[in-house]
């Protein structure tokens, strides 16, 4: 019984040393596919803390994911320029002066953090005032991909501050490092393996605290919660704050890797495809959230390359199927099967038996 | 001066911007009180009513084209829906949530579908001679308000619609049924009401109802894979607007959405007053999150 269970434990250290040689072992192009996939599984991780365990379903994710990477996009359109200027777009426009809400983004340092803050106060005003008057479940994730929709469609029709439909690109620097360089990629990549880390070790702590605890409690019966005397509203919140704030991280990291934002990536299909990586990994589990975003990404880069009208329709099977015959996704398949191998103790199986399989009432 | 007729104008347009909310949203407002699930397939349901138009109009020749385009597309669509009901809707139903994903799956197969069969690019129709004009008003306080006979036939369908919904509620054993099984789910079934048919009966009424209305966008605009798409974000903010399932309050919702994004439209361009209804709703909610309507009912968890 003891056996199998300190390897099968301990199995997270290949896949990190894997992640961490991979610049060496794949092509630059598998590189920068990788790099861009593990800024997006940032993102998906903290879709487990809000879906699987807060039970919280969004459709609009894409907006804070493009929050984050608009910020960073503008910060990065600045500084390639001499001071006074304005991006080539804004004279393509006939705009003569920078907006005020671009100007912050001049210092790197309020960039930087603004990649996290600014998804987190949006998505905390957003979410208290849902929240405070109990719009849940399927009314919550609608208003969500409204928010989505509206986002997208803001970004495109504000051409003049905004890029329009081809959103920002062409940048060259980041604190001074070229981007195209060899090192930097390198170096980018590593960092952003070392935030998917964080982001799953801190969100494994969050999860085993009693913050993680009154979120599931919320999912499965949120009116029992507010009869024992606590107030739900304050921690989903929360999550959805966390959740946001992982999203920006990750579509700066993303735009970083990509050198491209644009509204088709942060828009009502974006978004709720988003969902549909956790779902195929596993609505709640971590490690499931960041296999199958790799997952669904690497197939979609495949699939839609070889048989371009292939895809939509590969993807919604794949919504269809997924939803209805396994809800626990791969993490659920793969769990399944570890503990038919071998007898697991009490405490394992009652975790197996109450992991989610619906989502909300 | 000129402001009157412009104002008079647009609230005439948010009469048939309601029109077309409400015929996109009943279908969803139906099921969602009946059995609380969203078909985010919804749209590709007046997608699929505007290329049935499409194809009758390319088949039926003369003025009344549209009269026979109508029935064939409420079948048409009403049938999809009854495919769906039956192999993904009926497996999820204790699963809201899930049953969003599933169907904007099916949604996204549909989409593709059309785009292989139809193109990528719309296919139009040609409204008939009869709904080719408009109304200008010469003179009164009104003078230069100009009506496109479209957007009237717009509101004349959906006033049709709507009472012709009401009188089979109302009136009928069938409407009977469902307002049963939409009170009490339960105890409908223990006094032998077959609920399930019942909820198969109203998503494809509701299907066949976006039929209809992608029958009305065929006259006011291309068809193309995507034409859904645009409708049914608004339908869903109107189903939330409306309150549970409530048909009075989807109505009311339609109005007030289409009042909002159309005066808005006034001051701001298309995009913004997208912006600004999502707002509405939002605020709206803060004062009464039960929607306009709110169906009474002693359980917490509705």
């Amino acid at each position: 019984m003891t056996a199998a269970r300190p390897l099968l434990r301990h199995v997270w250290v290949v896949f990190l040393l894997l992640a961490a040689v991979a610049p060496w072992i794949v092509s630059p192009y598998e590189l920068s596919l990788l790099g861009r996939f593990l800024a997006l599984s940032i993102l998906a991780l903290g879709l487990v803390l809000l879906w699987g365990e807060a039970g919280i379903l969004t459709l609009g994710q894409g907006v804070f994911f493009g929050l984050g990477g608009y910020v960073l996009a503008m910060h990065l359109k600045l500084t390639a320029l001499t001071p006074g200027d304005i991006p080539d777009f804004m004279t393509w426009s006939g705009r003569s002066e920078l907006p005020w809400w671009w100007q912050p983004f001049t210092n790197p340092g309020v960039a930087l953090a603004a990649v996290i803050v600014v998804p987190g106060v949006c998505a905390a005003l957003f979410a208290w005032a849902v929240f405070r008057r109990r719009v849940v479940g399927v009314y919550f994730a609608l208003i969500t991909q409204a928010l989505a929709l509206c986002f997208a469609t803001l970004l495109v029709s504000q051409q003049e501050t905004t890029g329009g439909f081809n959103g920002l690109t062409d940048f060259s620097t980041l604190l001074g490092f070229e981007l195209a360089a060899k090192g930097t990629v390198w170096t980018l990549y590593w960092i952003t393996v070392a935030f998917v880390t964080l982001s799953f070790l801190g969100l494994r702590w969050l999860m085993r605290s009693p913050f993680g605890m009154m979120l599931r409690a919320t999912r499965d019966g949120e009116n029992r919660v507010r009869f024992l005397g606590h107030n739900p509203t304050p921690y989903k919140v929360a999550a959805f704050t966390i959740s946001a704030m992982l999203a920006g991280l990750g579509g700066a990291l993303f735009t970083l890797h990509a050198g491209v934002v644009s509204p088709a990536l942060v828009g009502v299909v974006p978004s709720i495809e988003m969902v549909i990586w956790v779902a195929v990994g596993g609505r709640g589990s971590l490690w499931g959230a960041v296999a199958g975003t790799l997952l669904v990404n690497f197939a979609k880069d495949e699939i839609s390359s070889a048989l371009p009208d292939a895809w939509l329709y590969v993807l919604g099977l794949v919504f269809i199927l997924v939803v209805t015959l396994v809800p626990r996704g791969v993490a659920g398949i793969i769990e399944d099967a570890l503990s038919r191998l071998r007898p697991v103790s009490p405490g394992r199986k009652v975790a197996a038996v109450t992991s989610p399989a619906g989502g909300g009432s | 001066m000129d402001e009157l007729p412009l104002i008079a104008g647009q609230v005439f347009n948010s009469f048939s911007v309601a029109s077309l909310f409400v015929l996109a949203a009943l279908g969803l407002a139906l099921s969602f009180g009946l059995m609380r699930v969203i078909n985010m397939a919804h749209g590709e349901m007046l997608m699929l009513g505007g290329y049935l138009a499409y194809l009758v109009f390319l088949v039926v020749p003369g003025p009344l084209a549209i009269f026979v385009a109508m029935p064939v597309a409420f079948v048409g669509a009403a049938l999809v829906g009854a495919g769906l009901e039956m192999t993904v809707i009926r497996r999820l139903v204790a699963r809201p949530l899930d049953t969003l994903l599933a169907t904007w799956g099916v949604s996204l197969i549909l989409q593709q579908a059309a785009r292989n069969i139809f193109g990528a690019i719309g296919v139009g129709v040609t409204a008939p001679a009869w709904l080719n004009h408009t109304i200008a008003i010469a003179n009164g306080p009104l003078a230069g308000l100009t009506i496109p006979a479209t957007r009237i036939f717009i509101v004349a369908v959906a006033v049709a619609v709507l009472g012709a919904l009401n009188l089979l509620l109302a009136r009928t054993r069938i409407g009977l049924l469902v307002r049963a099984v939409n009170q009490d789910r339960e105890m409908a079934a223990a006094s032998g009401i077959n609920v399930r048919q019942v909820d198969l009966g109203v998503f494809c009424l509701g299907a066949g109802i976006a039929g209809l209305a992608g029958v009305v966008l065929a006259l006011l605009g291309p068809v193309t894979p995507n034409v859904g798409q645009s409708y049914i974000v608004p339908a869903f903010l109107v189903v939330i607007l409306g309150g549970l399932g409530s048909l009075v309050g989807t109505m009311i919702a339609a109005m007030l959405a289409g009042l909002v994004s159309a005066l808005s439209q006034i001051f701001v361009d298309v995009s913004s007053s997208q912006v600004l209804v999502l707002l509405f709703v939002v605020l709206f909610l803060q004062f009464r999150p039960q929607g306009v309507i709110a169906v009474r009912s002693r359980a917490l968890d509705g």
